[in-house]
């Protein structure tokens, strides 16, 4: 752990009564690239960790490797105290209860938007057809897209299909939800109605892993920013102390490339 | 001079009807296999893949000529498979259509590959971190997306079977190409009108499969 971080203490106190996803020492390369390093990171049930941090980071690899889209080389990521399990039915099982936004929103371009909230958990958690339905227009209508549930992905907007795209997560009753960047490929005013979904599920409790370069979301919503730098966990703390007072010098002249206004 | 057409010695339609029938059981089988050929090919299976691409290779450059013959020869004449057929014509009908089928099915295989490589793998990720299960990931999403992307090129490997299906005279099969021959033989002064007859007959049947599925290619695409 960087032992320099001022939180420090709150957080494993946190992390001992009540972690939700820990990783713990997890290292990950890619051919000669050292892309994740001794990565120690406990995230507390109800938790909103915002990551940050230059391109190349690792903060998408990060983000893949705790539902394991992404292998990992040594360590150990748990999720609710059960270990990722390495393949089969299993991990299946584990990774449906991790809900995850992509960048590029990823919508099942051949399925209606209702199919595409309908599909996982008629599939996976075996719900019945018609409670499945009426569960993804509940979660269509509260992202605020319930009149498009019947276009294909393609004819609606980036933000809409983020929204949706957050919806079908949310319809497996996900413990934890990673967001990729989520608002990076959008256009600038539609960023604001994905942010203003993600932060009302944070709201609601939503444990929530959050890579953005979007300082308000961060300042409003997160509990704890997680700085990295090549591949490593440089600095921890809480938004406030990050953004005004950030101690490391990567974290300073990050912060002060994106910080121009 | 098509003469011989009125005669009513040959039944031209019946050798042809007996091409659409190995045609269209061969063109379901192989895309069948072909389907389950090409989920060999992109699973995580180790041993799967190794034999997806193996069968592949070795049957796709095997010519088809040879395939059938072994299915007659080695399948039925050696091990006295005859898949259930009780009479000579039947099962001749039979071992062509495996025949064809093995043969047809690589094609299928690789085409649909080749679709498959088409469709976004954040697709394919976006599924997996639903939780579902690689079969899932493939039959629900995968294939479905790469299929509608493939449909010219299957359509023609549909008319190269169609063709190919003249092969199975080789065996001995009642199909136009066997009645050509005979043709050939007893009408030799109308050799050319013949011919004419039966390539054209080849033309009806694969020209509406092109207009049909170009149409059905256009209707089906995925909007991204
Ligand atoms: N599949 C891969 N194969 C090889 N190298 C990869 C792969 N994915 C990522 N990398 C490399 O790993 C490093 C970290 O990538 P990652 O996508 O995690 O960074 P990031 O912090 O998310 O950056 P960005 O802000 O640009 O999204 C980069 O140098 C990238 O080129
Ligand atoms: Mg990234």
């Amino acid at each position: 752990m960087s032992g320099d971080s001022v939180t420090k203490g709150t957080e494993d106190a946190a992390a001992a009564a009540d972690s939700l996803v820990v990783l713990s020492n997890v290292n990950k390369h890619f051919g000669a690239l050292h892309v994740l390093q001794d990565i120690d990171l406990s995230i507390a049930r109800g938790e909103v960790v915002v990551v940050i941090g230059p391109s190349g980071s690792g903060k998408s690899t990060l983000c893949r490797t705790i539902n394991r889209l992404e292998t990992i080389d040594s360590g150990t990521i748990t999720i609710d105290g059960s270990e990722l399990p390495s393949e089969g039915k299993e991990l299946a099982r584990l990774r449906a209860d991790v809900g995850m936004v992509f960048q590029s929103f990823n919508l099942f371009a051949h399925k209606t938007v209702l199919e595409n909230v309908v599909l996982g958990q008629v599939k996976v958690r075996k719900t019945d057809k018609a409670a499945a339905e009426k569960k993804a227009r509940t979660l269509l209508d509260r992202v605020g897209v319930g009149t498009q549930a019947d276009k294909y992905p393609a004819q609606l907007s980036g933000g809409q299909q983020q929204r949706v795209a957050i919806a079908r997560a949310l319809a497996m009753d996900p413990k934890v939800m990673l967001f990729d960047e989520p608002t990076s490929a959008l256009d600038p005013e539609m960023i604001n109605e994905v942010l203003e979904v993600m932060q009302q599920l944070a709201g609601e409790g939503m444990t929530m892993v959050v890579v953005t370069h979007e300082m308000g979301f961060a300042r409003s919503a997160a509990n704890r920013v997680v700085f990295m730098a090549d591949g490593k966990i440089v600095e921890e703390a809480t938004p406030e102390q990050f953004f005004s007072n950030p101690r490391s010098d990567r974290a300073k002249d990050f912060l002060s490339k994106i910080l121009h206004h | 001079m098509f003469d011989f057409l009125e005669s009513g010695q040959y039944d031209v339609l019946g050798a042809f009807w007996v091409n659409v029938q190995l045609t269209f059981y061969s063109a379901i089988g192989s895309l069948v296999w072909g389907t389950v050929l090409a989920g060999m090919r992109v699973s995580p299976v180790p041993l799967m893949r190794a034999f997806g691409t193996a069968y592949v290779n070795v049957v796709r450059n095997t010519p088809l000529t040879l395939l059938i013959i072994g299915c007659s020869a080695g399948l039925y004449q050696t091990l006295g498979i005859s898949l259930g057929g009780d009479n000579f014509k039947d099962i001749g009908f039979r071992l062509a259509v495996l025949g064809l089928i093995a043969y047809t099915g690589t094609f299928v295989c690789e085409a649909l590959r080749s679709g498959i490589n088409t469709v976004p793998v954040g697709q394919a990720e976006a599924a997996r971190a639903l939780g579902l299960s690689f079969f899932q990931v493939l039959t629900l999403i995968v294939l479905p997306q790469a299929f509608r992307t493939v449909i010219a090129p299957l359509t023609n490997v549909l008319i190269a079977l169609t063709k190919n299906t003249t092969v199975a005279a080789t065996i001995g099969v009642a199909e136009a190409a066997l009645l050509m021959k005979e043709m050939i033989e007893n009408e030799a002064q109308a050799l050319f009108a013949v011919f004419a007859v039966f390539a054209l007959g080849f033309v009806v049947l694969t020209l509406p499969t092109g207009l049909v599925l170009g149409w059905v290619a256009k209707r089906v695409a995925v909007k991204r």
